[in-house]
């Protein structure tokens, strides 16, 4: 068990910074989710910290120690790859208790952690075959494994999921969480699907272009984003972004820029108004789950409730919901429905605004207010 | 292969242009196979002919005498370059030519392309392409360096000599074979394994050679026949019981005899021909597979 530091940490690769200036704090026993874009850096990270790339400038601990130049089988590590990388020329067993072989630890010992493992994981009647003669879900196991067999301070995963399909990918998903559970060990794990660091995280890291956009708790990073690349990133369909401008009179509120003649005003929280200052230019954060068919009703439970008519353009049901691209001006702007209440094309909605939980973004640097 | 018929360009159209396709085909394969088979079948042939058969029939015709004394003459008895022990000692040669330098270069060339696939440093790929140039460098222009290399070693006529020549002449080739085939190993497999506490050369045995043995058979085939068969250096830098079978038969139907002994000349150009072919017999599925097989999933 242990803790890992971060200061400081830059990579590049010839003359292209890949990190630029990263720090992470991650505690004792945290699963820590590292989400962004390809070519966010985030693979890289979990490169350095693995010691399979040469730091550039900065420091990595592990616990106390400092592991800048330490060699990968020194760092009290084991990772899973998105490939699962499993020895193709040796049996389950062989993958299993290659690193232990590696290590010299006594036939005895090996046989005893293989035996826990394959137990703990339920591979037991897997042991005697060979990687290509296993189903994904089970070269995911094997891969963990490999991992679980070695005890190590540190959980690397890279993109474990992201080879499974859909359904076997949700299904892995809780595994892993269970095994969090029950093991309690730092773990850091690099994902594109922002799905997969909301279930899975105790903290997220947000990284975009080589550094760390946001790190915080998933509640967080999806309520109060740092930014609007956060705020774009995660969450699915995505968040809905309107220019607009603080009210410099009346109570508190924001309009809508782009209008098509008639203003919009969207109440706000007394203490954000304040805080943004009025005629500031801003972009107003909208979720689409926020945002749907009015209902009298919520003028009562809902304090700061806006309304906008918007026509209907596109209806695209899911099941669970129905998605709705809807014109606000000249912007296309998602919205949800109940799927007894939704729209048709063509009709013109009465949508409620919940802005309690609308984000402002200063329309200059992006960031949020 | 394909669960779906093949188009049959052949089998389409009328019976008779069906028909005539087929034939011409068959005609053309049969007449190019023929141009082929029939030089080895008159060697074989004349192999078993004796010399009275030959001065009255020619060089060219069916047998009207058979006898396997012109083998065993050419492989144990023949006079070649002064000695009477038959093609035997310079097959010998050859041997302990080609075994040590396929052996080595092989292995060296296993090396490097682990080195240059998966160990790469600054300046590797550049090394690489130089290394590969080698593969389009004519023996002729290195004969004067080899000499002097072999000189300074003390090494000129010498199968000694000749094994490190093909070493250093065959890297280009095993080196090329070898990185290409290992380029195809995920990175992924070594990352695992350097977390795993594996280092240099138990990454090597334990993970990379075990996926080897598709390329490492190619590569053995193609060293094999290549310094089997090679005449060049071994024309320049061998002489007198030294020489290696390719050199020697030259020495045998340059003879002093008088006469030409066509049987025994034939017989001992099929010894030399032998181990090749068979290598190639029992290793030349391996060798097409291992061409053309893709990446190691």
């Amino acid at each position: 068990m242990a803790s890992l530091t971060i200061r400081n940490l830059n990579k590049s690769f010839g003359s292209v910074a890949v990190l630029k200036g990263i720090n992470l704090e991650v505690k004792d026993g945290e699963f820590v989710v590292l989400v962004g874009p390809s070519g966010c850096g985030k693979s890289t990270l979990l490169a350095l910290i693995a010691g399979l790339e040469t730091v550039s400038a900065g420091e990595i601990r592990i616990g106390e120690r400092v592991v800048n130049g330490v060699p990968p089988k020194d760092r009290d590590i084991a990772m899973v790859f998105q490939s699962y990388a499993l020895y193709p020329t040796m049996t389950v067993q062989g993958n299993i208790t290659f690193g232990m072989e590696s290590r010299r630890v006594p036939k005895k010992q090996q046989a005893e952690a293989l035996a826990r493992v394959a137990g703990f994981l339920q591979i037991q009647n897997l042991l005697g075959r060979k990687p290509s003669q296993l189903s994904g879900g089970q070269r995911q196991r094997v891969a963990m494994g490999r991992a679980l067999v070695r005890d190590p301070a540190l959980f690397l995963f890279d993109e474990p999921l992201s080879n499974l399909d859909a359904k076997l990918r949700v299904e892995m998903r809780t595994e892993i969480k269970k095994l969090y559970q029950r093991l309690g060990k730092t773990t850091i794990y690099v994902t594109h699907d922002q799905v997969e660091a909301m279930t899975l995280a105790s903290r997220i890291a947000v990284m975009h272009q080589g550094t760390v956009q946001q790190f915080a708790e998933p509640r967080t990073v999806y309520d109060r984003p740092a930014n609007m690349f956060v705020a774009g990133f995660m969450g699915s369909p995505a968040m809905n972004f309107l220019p607009a401008q603080i009210a410099v009179s009346g109570p508190a509120a924001v309009v809508l820029a782009e209008s098509e003649g008639q203003t919009t005003r969207l109440p706000l929280p007394d203490g954000v108004a304040t805080r943004a200052g009025g005629g500031r230019r801003v972009v107003l954060g909208i979720r689409p789950e926020n945002l749907t068919r009015y209902d009298s009703r919520w003028a009562e439970e809902r304090r700061h409730l806006g309304t906008i008519q918007a026509p209907v353009e596109v209806v695209e049901p899911t099941g669970a919901e129905t998605i709705a691209v809807v014109r606000i001006g000249s912007r296309e702007v998602i919205a949800c429905f109940e799927p007894n209440a939704a729209p048709s094309v063509g009709d013109t909605v009465t949508l409620g605004v919940d802005m309690a939980k609308a984000c402002l973004f200063d329309a200059e640097t992006e960031m949020l207010i | 292969m394909p669960d779906v018929a093949a188009y049959d360009p052949l089998g389409v159209a009328g019976t008779w242009r069906r028909r005539w396709a087929k034939l011409v085909v068959y005609v053309l394969v049969g007449l190019f196979a023929l141009y082929y088979v029939v030089p080895l079948a008159v060697v074989i042939v004349n192999s078993f002919r004796s010399l009275p058969d030959f001065s009255r029939n020619g060089l060219i015709s069916l047998p009207h005498s058979f006898s396997f004394e012109y083998w065993s003459q050419a492989w144990s008895k023949f006079c070649v370059g002064g000695t009477c022990k038959g093609i035997q000692p310079f097959f010998f040669n050859s041997v302990a030519m080609v075994v040590p330098a396929t052996i080595i270069s092989t292995a060296i060339g296993s090396l490097n392309g682990y080195v240059l696939s998966k160990w790469r440093f600054p300046g590797s790929e550049t090394l690489f392409g130089l290394m590969t140039l080698g593969v389009f460098m004519p023996g002729q222009m290195v004969l004067l360096p080899w000499a002097r290399v072999l000189g300074l070693l003390g090494l000129t006529n010498t199968i000694a000599g000749l094994v490190l020549i093909h070493c250093v002449q065959g890297l280009s080739f095993t080196t090329l074979f070898c990185r290409n085939y290992y380029v195809n190993i995920p990175d992924d497999l070594i990352k695992a394994a350097r977390i795993d506490g594996a280092g240099f050369w138990r990454i090597f045995r334990k993970i990379v050679l075990p996926l080897s043995p598709p390329i490492l058979i190619v590569t053995v085939i193609w060293q094999f026949t290549n310094i089997w068969n090679e005449f060049l250096f071994a024309f320049i830098f061998s002489s007198g019981t030294n020489q290696p079978i390719t050199v020697a038969l030259i020495a045998l139907s340059a003879g002093s005899q008088a006469v030409h002994q066509y049987g025994i000349e034939s017989a001992a150009v099929l010894t030399a021909a032998l181990p090749p072919l068979l290598v190639y017999l029992f290793g030349g599925r391996y060798f097409v597979r291992g061409l053309t097989q893709g990446a190691i999933k």
